[in-house]
Protein backbone atom coordinates (compact mmCIF):
# COMPACT_ATOMS: atom_id res chain seq x y z
CA UNK A 1 0.00 0.00 0.00
CA UNK A 2 0.87 3.51 -0.86
CA UNK A 3 1.09 6.51 1.34
CA UNK A 4 1.00 10.06 -0.53
CA UNK A 5 1.39 12.50 1.66
CA UNK A 6 -0.58 15.71 0.71
CA UNK A 7 2.03 19.03 0.78
CA UNK A 8 -0.40 21.50 0.54
CA UNK A 9 -0.20 24.54 3.28
CA UNK A 10 -4.73 23.95 4.63
CA UNK A 11 -4.72 27.56 3.27
CA UNK A 12 -4.56 26.40 0.10
CA UNK A 13 -8.15 24.38 -0.34
CA UNK A 14 -7.21 23.73 -3.88
CA UNK A 15 -3.49 21.78 -3.60
CA UNK A 16 -4.86 18.66 -3.26
CA UNK A 17 -6.60 18.65 -6.62
CA UNK A 18 -4.03 20.36 -8.28
CA UNK A 19 -0.68 18.47 -7.01
CA UNK A 20 -2.38 15.27 -4.68
CA UNK A 21 -4.94 13.73 -7.07
CA UNK A 22 -3.14 13.31 -10.42
CA UNK A 23 -0.47 11.31 -8.48
CA UNK A 24 -3.10 9.27 -6.97
CA UNK A 25 -5.29 9.07 -10.60
CA UNK A 26 -1.55 7.42 -11.47
CA UNK A 27 -0.66 5.19 -8.25
CA UNK A 28 -4.31 3.99 -7.84
CA UNK A 29 -4.06 1.86 -11.24
CA UNK A 30 -1.03 0.37 -9.68
CA UNK A 31 -1.61 -0.08 -6.43
CA UNK A 32 -3.95 0.28 -3.12
CA UNK A 33 -3.50 4.12 -1.96
CA UNK A 34 -3.59 6.23 1.21
CA UNK A 35 -3.35 9.87 1.31
CA UNK A 36 -2.68 12.04 4.22
CA UNK A 37 -2.03 15.51 4.88
CA UNK A 38 1.38 15.91 6.69
CA UNK A 39 0.11 17.24 9.52
CA UNK A 40 -1.55 13.89 9.88
CA UNK A 41 1.33 11.38 9.00
CA UNK A 42 1.63 9.78 12.09
CA UNK A 43 5.01 7.85 12.74
CA UNK A 44 3.57 4.66 14.70
CA UNK A 45 1.25 4.21 11.51
CA UNK A 46 4.05 4.56 8.43
CA UNK A 47 4.50 0.14 9.23
CA UNK A 48 1.20 -0.12 7.48
CA UNK A 49 2.66 1.41 3.87
CA UNK A 50 4.91 0.11 1.44
CA UNK A 51 6.14 3.41 -0.46
CA UNK A 52 5.52 7.12 0.46
CA UNK A 53 5.21 9.30 -2.35
CA UNK A 54 5.78 13.29 -1.28
CA UNK A 55 3.17 15.67 -3.22
CA UNK A 56 4.63 19.04 -4.81
CA UNK A 57 2.46 22.27 -3.69
CA UNK A 58 2.00 25.79 -5.46
CA UNK A 59 4.40 28.17 -6.11
CA UNK A 60 3.39 30.28 -3.50
CA UNK A 61 3.24 27.68 -0.87
CA UNK A 62 6.39 27.04 0.82
CA UNK A 63 4.65 25.74 4.24
CA UNK A 64 6.78 22.21 3.99
CA UNK A 65 10.06 24.25 3.76
CA UNK A 66 9.55 25.84 7.09
CA UNK A 67 9.36 22.89 8.79
CA UNK A 68 11.48 20.23 8.01
CA UNK A 69 11.05 18.53 11.53
CA UNK A 70 7.34 17.68 10.91
CA UNK A 71 9.67 15.28 8.42
CA UNK A 72 11.51 13.62 10.83
CA UNK A 73 10.29 10.03 10.83
CA UNK A 74 11.92 9.95 6.95
CA UNK A 75 15.48 9.64 8.65
CA UNK A 76 14.33 6.28 9.97
CA UNK A 77 11.75 5.13 7.55
CA UNK A 78 13.69 2.49 5.65
CA UNK A 79 11.11 1.98 2.62
CA UNK A 80 11.12 3.48 -0.58
CA UNK A 81 10.37 7.19 -0.92
CA UNK A 82 10.00 9.50 -3.66
CA UNK A 83 9.55 12.99 -3.26
CA UNK A 84 8.23 15.31 -5.99
CA UNK A 85 9.08 19.11 -6.20
CA UNK A 86 8.20 20.65 -2.30
CA UNK A 87 8.44 16.51 -1.53
CA UNK A 88 12.19 16.24 -2.83
CA UNK A 89 12.88 19.91 -1.52
CA UNK A 90 11.87 18.69 2.20
CA UNK A 91 13.27 15.54 1.82
CA UNK A 92 17.12 17.59 0.90
CA UNK A 93 16.11 19.68 4.12
CA UNK A 94 15.55 16.94 6.49
CA UNK A 95 18.45 15.62 5.52
CA UNK A 96 21.04 18.43 6.20
CA UNK A 97 20.77 20.34 2.57
CA UNK A 98 20.09 23.65 1.72
CA UNK A 99 17.68 25.97 -0.85
CA UNK A 100 18.97 28.10 -2.95
CA UNK A 101 16.52 30.44 -5.60
CA UNK A 102 16.20 29.09 -8.98
CA UNK A 103 12.54 29.78 -10.88
CA UNK A 104 12.02 27.52 -13.44
CA UNK A 105 8.60 27.57 -14.82
CA UNK A 106 7.28 25.03 -18.05
CA UNK A 107 8.74 22.51 -20.22
CA UNK A 108 12.43 22.57 -19.48
CA UNK A 109 15.22 20.06 -20.31
CA UNK A 110 16.74 17.95 -18.10
CA UNK A 111 19.59 15.58 -18.62
CA UNK A 112 20.24 12.25 -16.89
CA UNK A 113 23.94 12.73 -14.71
CA UNK A 114 23.64 9.18 -13.23
CA UNK A 115 22.36 5.69 -14.33
CA UNK A 116 19.21 5.00 -12.65
CA UNK A 117 15.86 3.11 -12.12
CA UNK A 118 13.51 5.94 -12.63
CA UNK A 119 14.60 7.82 -16.24
CA UNK A 120 17.50 7.89 -18.64
CA UNK A 121 19.21 10.12 -21.41
CA UNK A 122 17.82 13.50 -21.84
CA UNK A 123 14.19 14.53 -21.73
CA UNK A 124 11.70 17.70 -20.69
CA UNK A 125 9.82 17.94 -17.92
CA UNK A 126 7.39 20.11 -16.62
CA UNK A 127 9.16 22.70 -13.95
CA UNK A 128 6.95 24.48 -11.20
CA UNK A 129 9.33 25.62 -8.79
CA UNK A 130 11.09 29.05 -7.19
CA UNK A 131 13.94 27.23 -5.16
CA UNK A 132 16.14 23.88 -5.99
CA UNK A 133 17.72 21.59 -3.63
CA UNK A 134 21.58 21.54 -3.01
CA UNK A 135 21.54 18.16 -1.51
CA UNK A 136 23.80 17.18 1.20
CA UNK A 137 27.04 14.85 0.59
CA UNK A 138 24.24 12.00 1.59
CA UNK A 139 22.69 12.52 -1.75
CA UNK A 140 23.56 11.37 -5.65
CA UNK A 141 22.41 13.43 -8.42
CA UNK A 142 20.18 12.02 -11.02
CA UNK A 143 19.55 14.70 -13.42
CA UNK A 144 20.25 18.22 -13.87
CA UNK A 145 18.43 21.36 -15.95
CA UNK A 146 20.56 23.62 -16.94
CA UNK A 147 20.15 25.77 -13.97
CA UNK A 148 19.57 23.24 -11.16
CA UNK A 149 19.49 20.15 -9.75
CA UNK A 150 16.41 17.81 -10.84
CA UNK A 151 16.65 14.53 -9.71
CA UNK A 152 18.31 12.63 -6.48
CA UNK A 153 18.92 9.35 -4.38
CA UNK A 154 19.96 8.75 -1.13
CA UNK A 155 23.37 6.92 -1.55
CA UNK A 156 22.09 3.76 0.78
CA UNK A 157 18.22 4.22 1.27
CA UNK A 158 15.31 3.76 -1.62
CA UNK A 159 14.78 8.14 -1.10
CA UNK A 160 14.33 9.51 -4.07
CA UNK A 161 13.21 13.16 -4.99
CA UNK A 162 12.61 15.09 -8.42
CA UNK A 163 11.88 18.86 -8.68
CA UNK A 164 9.85 18.19 -12.09
CA UNK A 165 6.21 16.94 -11.85
CA UNK A 166 5.72 13.96 -13.30
CA UNK A 167 2.57 14.01 -12.80
CA UNK A 168 1.84 16.27 -15.38
CA UNK A 169 4.56 15.16 -18.08
CA UNK A 170 6.25 11.57 -18.14
CA UNK A 171 3.99 9.57 -15.62
CA UNK A 172 5.76 6.89 -16.10
CA UNK A 173 8.17 7.87 -13.54
CA UNK A 174 5.85 7.38 -11.07
CA UNK A 175 4.87 3.68 -12.48
CA UNK A 176 8.23 2.87 -12.49
CA UNK A 177 8.87 3.93 -9.00
CA UNK A 178 6.14 2.09 -7.99
CA UNK A 179 6.81 -0.82 -9.92
CA UNK A 180 10.31 -0.93 -8.98
CA UNK A 181 9.27 -1.42 -5.54
CA UNK A 182 6.20 -3.54 -6.23
CA UNK A 183 5.71 -5.63 -3.29
CA UNK A 184 4.65 -9.25 -4.30
CA UNK A 185 2.13 -10.39 -1.15
CA UNK A 186 1.32 -13.78 -2.69
CA UNK A 187 2.13 -16.67 -0.52
CA UNK B 1 -8.65 34.37 -0.44
CA UNK B 2 -10.38 36.61 -2.57
CA UNK B 3 -9.78 35.18 -5.89
CA UNK B 4 -10.38 36.47 -9.96
CA UNK B 5 -11.60 33.78 -12.58
CA UNK B 6 -9.89 34.24 -15.83
CA UNK B 7 -13.03 33.36 -17.49
CA UNK B 8 -13.95 32.63 -21.73
CA UNK B 9 -17.64 31.73 -20.49
CA UNK B 10 -17.04 28.10 -22.15
CA UNK B 11 -17.53 25.55 -19.63
CA UNK B 12 -13.92 24.84 -17.93
CA UNK B 13 -13.39 28.07 -16.87
CA UNK B 14 -17.30 28.11 -15.37
CA UNK B 15 -17.09 25.10 -13.98
CA UNK B 16 -13.91 26.47 -11.75
CA UNK B 17 -15.64 29.57 -11.35
CA UNK B 18 -17.64 26.96 -8.82
CA UNK B 19 -15.04 25.15 -7.76
CA UNK B 20 -13.43 28.59 -6.74
CA UNK B 21 -16.52 29.44 -4.94
CA UNK B 22 -17.48 27.11 -3.26
CA UNK B 23 -14.01 27.18 -0.91
CA UNK B 24 -13.17 30.92 -1.05
CA UNK B 25 -14.64 34.71 -2.37
CA UNK B 26 -14.78 35.09 -5.71
CA UNK B 27 -14.92 38.59 -6.40
CA UNK B 28 -14.16 39.42 -10.61
CA UNK B 29 -14.32 37.53 -13.80
CA UNK B 30 -11.13 38.32 -16.02
CA UNK B 31 -11.29 38.06 -19.75
CA UNK B 32 -8.64 38.70 -22.79
CA UNK B 33 -10.95 38.92 -25.84
CA UNK B 34 -8.07 38.00 -28.67
CA UNK B 35 -8.60 39.37 -32.12
CA UNK B 36 -6.25 36.29 -33.30
CA UNK B 37 -8.25 33.17 -34.12
CA UNK B 38 -5.56 31.07 -34.01
CA UNK B 39 -4.18 32.07 -30.79
CA UNK B 40 -3.37 29.28 -28.50
CA UNK B 41 -3.65 31.54 -25.04
CA UNK B 42 -7.36 32.98 -25.67
CA UNK B 43 -9.55 32.64 -28.72
CA UNK B 44 -12.91 31.35 -27.85
CA UNK B 45 -15.88 31.92 -30.40
CA UNK B 46 -18.49 34.30 -28.39
CA UNK B 47 -16.15 35.50 -26.32
CA UNK B 48 -17.93 38.76 -26.28
CA UNK B 49 -21.08 36.84 -24.26
CA UNK B 50 -18.76 37.06 -21.28
CA UNK B 51 -20.38 40.32 -20.51
CA UNK B 52 -23.44 39.59 -19.99
CA UNK B 53 -22.30 36.13 -18.61
CA UNK B 54 -20.36 38.18 -16.16
CA UNK B 55 -24.40 40.17 -15.77
CA UNK B 56 -25.79 37.01 -14.77
CA UNK B 57 -23.20 35.97 -12.64
CA UNK B 58 -24.01 39.35 -10.84
CA UNK B 59 -19.71 39.61 -10.99
CA UNK B 60 -17.58 42.84 -12.14
CA UNK B 61 -15.72 41.74 -15.51
CA UNK B 62 -11.87 43.10 -16.14
CA UNK B 63 -12.36 42.65 -19.89
CA UNK B 64 -9.20 43.64 -22.33
CA UNK B 65 -8.58 43.55 -26.16
CA UNK B 66 -5.54 41.73 -26.94
CA UNK B 67 -4.49 41.31 -30.66
CA UNK B 68 -3.64 37.66 -29.76
CA UNK B 69 0.58 37.91 -31.38
CA UNK B 70 2.17 34.97 -29.30
CA UNK B 71 4.04 36.44 -25.59
CA UNK B 72 2.68 40.18 -26.73
CA UNK B 73 -0.92 38.88 -25.44
CA UNK B 74 0.88 37.52 -21.86
CA UNK B 75 1.35 41.71 -21.31
CA UNK B 76 -2.01 42.14 -21.93
CA UNK B 77 -3.13 39.28 -19.74
CA UNK B 78 -0.65 40.43 -17.03
CA UNK B 79 -2.00 44.08 -17.13
CA UNK B 80 -5.68 42.12 -16.83
CA UNK B 81 -4.32 40.84 -14.11
CA UNK B 82 -2.86 43.45 -12.16
CA UNK B 83 -6.28 45.63 -12.21
CA UNK B 84 -7.34 43.05 -10.68
CA UNK B 85 -5.15 43.22 -7.95
CA UNK B 86 -4.90 46.45 -7.89
CA UNK B 87 -9.27 47.19 -7.83
CA UNK B 88 -10.24 44.10 -6.55
CA UNK B 89 -7.86 43.20 -3.95
CA UNK B 90 -7.24 39.66 -5.10
CA UNK B 91 -4.79 37.27 -3.86
CA UNK B 92 -5.34 34.70 -6.38
CA UNK B 93 -5.97 33.81 -9.80
CA UNK B 94 -8.36 31.02 -10.97
CA UNK B 95 -7.98 28.87 -13.95
CA UNK B 96 -9.91 25.98 -16.11
CA UNK B 97 -6.54 24.80 -17.55
CA UNK B 98 -7.19 21.06 -17.41
CA UNK B 99 -4.30 19.68 -19.50
CA UNK B 100 -2.43 22.45 -21.46
CA UNK B 101 0.91 22.79 -20.35
CA UNK B 102 1.63 25.76 -22.80
CA UNK B 103 -1.35 27.90 -21.25
CA UNK B 104 -0.78 27.17 -17.38
CA UNK B 105 2.73 27.57 -17.38
CA UNK B 106 2.17 30.84 -19.10
CA UNK B 107 -0.46 31.88 -16.54
CA UNK B 108 1.42 30.26 -13.46
CA UNK B 109 5.05 32.89 -14.45
CA UNK B 110 2.73 35.81 -14.36
CA UNK B 111 1.34 35.25 -11.01
CA UNK B 112 4.41 34.11 -10.09
CA UNK B 113 5.58 37.66 -11.29
CA UNK B 114 2.49 39.39 -9.46
CA UNK B 115 2.93 37.40 -6.34
CA UNK B 116 -0.43 35.93 -6.15
CA UNK B 117 -1.91 32.32 -6.29
CA UNK B 118 -2.57 30.23 -9.55
CA UNK B 119 -5.26 27.62 -9.04
CA UNK B 120 -6.19 25.08 -11.50
CA UNK B 121 -8.68 23.23 -9.61
CA UNK B 122 -9.42 21.18 -12.91
CA UNK B 123 -6.02 20.25 -13.30
CA UNK B 124 -5.38 16.71 -14.81
CA UNK B 125 -9.30 16.25 -14.42
CA UNK B 126 -10.31 13.67 -16.84
CA UNK B 127 -12.12 15.11 -19.63
CA UNK B 128 -14.91 12.48 -19.49
CA UNK B 129 -15.43 13.41 -15.63
CA UNK B 130 -15.36 17.01 -16.11
CA UNK B 131 -18.24 17.13 -18.81
CA UNK B 132 -20.34 14.71 -16.38
CA UNK B 133 -19.80 17.20 -13.49
CA UNK B 134 -20.54 19.88 -15.63
CA UNK B 135 -24.18 18.33 -16.28
CA UNK B 136 -24.68 17.11 -12.81
CA UNK B 137 -24.13 20.41 -12.11
CA UNK B 138 -27.20 22.02 -13.80
CA UNK B 139 -24.48 23.75 -16.71
CA UNK B 140 -26.86 24.41 -19.45
CA UNK B 141 -24.07 24.30 -22.44
CA UNK B 142 -23.79 24.40 -26.10
CA UNK B 143 -21.38 23.44 -28.25
CA UNK B 144 -19.91 26.75 -29.87
CA UNK B 145 -17.31 25.51 -31.84
CA UNK B 146 -15.73 22.62 -34.10
CA UNK B 147 -12.03 22.24 -35.32
CA UNK B 148 -11.70 18.73 -36.20
CA UNK B 149 -12.53 15.43 -37.46
CA UNK B 150 -15.17 13.80 -37.80
CA UNK B 151 -16.71 16.77 -36.28
CA UNK B 152 -18.95 19.22 -38.29
CA UNK B 153 -21.78 21.86 -38.06
CA UNK B 154 -24.38 19.79 -36.96
CA UNK B 155 -22.55 19.62 -34.04
CA UNK B 156 -23.27 23.02 -33.70
CA UNK B 157 -25.45 24.66 -30.97
CA UNK B 158 -26.47 21.59 -29.48
CA UNK B 159 -26.97 21.62 -25.55
CA UNK B 160 -24.21 19.06 -23.84
CA UNK B 161 -26.41 16.20 -22.03
CA UNK B 162 -25.28 12.57 -20.75
CA UNK B 163 -26.33 11.17 -24.51
CA UNK B 164 -24.06 13.80 -25.56
CA UNK B 165 -20.93 13.16 -24.13
CA UNK B 166 -21.39 9.35 -24.82
CA UNK B 167 -21.39 10.02 -28.35
CA UNK B 168 -17.90 12.24 -27.83
CA UNK B 169 -16.36 9.64 -25.67
CA UNK B 170 -17.21 7.06 -28.56
CA UNK B 171 -15.39 9.65 -31.16
CA UNK B 172 -12.40 9.63 -28.46
CA UNK B 173 -12.46 5.76 -28.58
CA UNK B 174 -12.15 5.74 -32.52
CA UNK B 175 -10.53 8.94 -33.40
CA UNK B 176 -8.51 10.45 -30.09
CA UNK B 177 -10.80 13.10 -29.94
CA UNK B 178 -10.38 14.92 -26.63
CA UNK B 179 -14.19 14.37 -25.31
CA UNK B 180 -13.67 17.53 -23.71
CA UNK B 181 -12.46 19.74 -26.42
CA UNK B 182 -9.56 19.99 -24.13
CA UNK B 183 -7.46 20.09 -27.35
CA UNK B 184 -9.32 22.67 -29.00
CA UNK B 185 -11.68 20.30 -31.04
CA UNK B 186 -14.62 21.64 -29.96
CA UNK B 187 -15.22 25.02 -27.84
CA UNK B 188 -18.08 25.69 -25.49
CA UNK B 189 -20.36 28.50 -24.07
CA UNK B 190 -22.20 28.27 -20.97
CA UNK B 191 -25.85 29.42 -20.94
CA UNK B 192 -27.00 28.66 -17.28
CA UNK B 193 -25.32 27.61 -14.34
CA UNK B 194 -25.87 27.01 -10.42
CA UNK B 195 -24.51 30.33 -10.01
CA UNK B 196 -26.49 32.34 -12.48
CA UNK B 197 -29.00 34.23 -11.24
CA UNK B 198 -30.52 35.02 -13.93
CA UNK B 199 -29.93 32.81 -17.49
CA UNK B 200 -29.00 33.87 -20.84
CA UNK B 201 -31.50 33.65 -23.45
CA UNK B 202 -30.22 33.29 -27.45
CA UNK B 203 -32.13 35.24 -29.55
CA UNK B 204 -30.81 35.13 -32.68
CA UNK B 205 -27.86 32.85 -33.90
CA UNK B 206 -25.19 32.31 -37.15
CA UNK B 207 -23.86 29.39 -38.50
CA UNK B 208 -20.54 29.63 -39.98
CA UNK B 209 -19.00 26.10 -41.12
CA UNK B 210 -16.94 24.61 -43.94
CA UNK B 211 -16.02 20.47 -43.38
CA UNK B 212 -14.94 19.69 -40.07
CA UNK B 213 -14.48 24.05 -39.01
CA UNK B 214 -17.25 25.76 -37.64
CA UNK B 215 -18.69 28.25 -35.15
CA UNK B 216 -22.21 29.14 -33.42
CA UNK B 217 -21.81 33.14 -33.35
CA UNK B 218 -24.12 34.06 -30.90
CA UNK B 219 -25.80 37.50 -32.88
CA UNK B 220 -27.95 38.73 -30.22
CA UNK B 221 -29.02 37.63 -26.41
CA UNK B 222 -30.73 38.34 -23.12
CA UNK B 223 -31.02 37.58 -19.51
CA UNK B 224 -34.01 35.78 -18.68
CA UNK B 225 -35.69 35.35 -15.22
CA UNK B 226 -34.90 31.41 -14.00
Amino acid sequence: MILIVDMNSTKNPFGFNEFVLPIVSIAEELEECVVKHYLEVNEEDLADYDKIILSGSALMDTVTLDQPAQFAWLESFSKPVLGICAGMQTIGLVFGGRLKKCSEIGMTEIATSEKNILFSSTFKVYALHNYALVPSAEFRVLAESSNCIHAIKHESKDVYGVLFHPEVRNREIVERFIHAFAVDRRI
Amino acid sequence: MRLGVLFSGGKDSTLALHKAAEREEVVCLITLISKNKESYMFHTPNIDMTTLQAEALGLPLICKVTAGKPEEELKDLDTAIAQAINYFKIEGVVTGAVESVYQASRIQRICNHSKVWCINPLWKRKQKAILEESVAEGFKTLISGVFAYPLDKTWLGKQIDEALIDQLVSLNEEYSLSPSGEGGEIETTVLDAPLFKKKIGVLDFEVEAQGNSGVFNIKAARLRDK
